[in-house]
């Protein structure tokens, strides 16, 4: 997974890391969010991305209410792709009634770092717990 | 001008870390060698703002520039995404 050529390598295709939040609206099913979040998959790959993690984070309760729904799904992708695939995958997000809200973020390399940790389950004991100590 | 709030003064009622009298604030983010701010992080940003939802200024929480910019920005993150609020009567 995600193997980490950071720069340009012999390849002529920069890939570059992005990370997209999107909140779909709770009325959807469990099957037309699958079908709504493979459609997203699929059009990632087929633009030459790769999807490095995906992330449902189920229905979740949304800090403020958005089209007055106080619920949403989070769905996470992280991804490589192409720069400029990013204007055309945000169209979509925009196209979609489905979508209530959606956030993409390009990765810098500590924030890759960060993914990566967080996926193997580090945090936990780790750094989770000199967030707290400097709380105190 | 490093000087430290007075108890007396109404912004230690904001203070997010209480602290002994004379004890020197410091940044959490160079002290812990933490690089990346996971907007997506509720409980952490939590920190950082006040129980209106708003964030907390560099001179209350000890945090250096560098990190406070990436506070802020992870802080708009996440209320966009409506993982913290805009605004909220009693956060904590």
């Amino acid at each position: 997974m995600a193997t980490k050529t950071k720069s340009k390598t012999a390849e002529t295709v920069v890939l570059k890391d992005y990370e997209s939040v999107i909140v779909f609206t709770p009325v959807l099913s469990e099957e037309q969010l699958k079908d709504a979040v493979s459609k997203y998959r699929k059009l990632i790959t087929d633009d030459a991305g790769e999807l490095v993690h995906e992330e449902n984070w189920g229905l979740t309760k949304l800090a403020y209410p958005i089209q007055k729904k106080s619920t949403g799904f989070y769905v996470l992708l992280e991804y490589r792709s192409k720069p400029d695939f990013i204007s055309k995958f945000e169209l979509a997000f925009r196209r979609d009634e489905r979508i209530m809200r959606y956030l993409t973020v390009s990765l810098d390399r500590h924030a890759v770092i960060y993914n990566q940790r967080k996926r193997n389950g580090e945090f936990n004991q780790g750094k989770k717990d000199q967030k707290q100590e400097g709380a105190k | 001008m490093k000087k430290k709030a007075n108890a007396s003064s109404p912004a230690m009622v904001f203070n997010t870390m209480p602290e002994a009298p004379q004890k020197k604030k410091f940044c959490r983010f160079k002290k812990n060698g933490i690089k990346y701010l996971d907007y997506k992080d509720a409980n952490f940003l939590l920190k950082f703002v006040n129980d209106q939802g708003k964030v907390l200024p560099r001179r209350l929480t000890g945090t250096s520039l560098k990190y406070q910019r990436k506070v802020s920005q992870a802080i708009k993150r996440a209320r966009h995404i409506a993982v913290l609020p805009f605004t909220g009567d009693s956060l904590k």
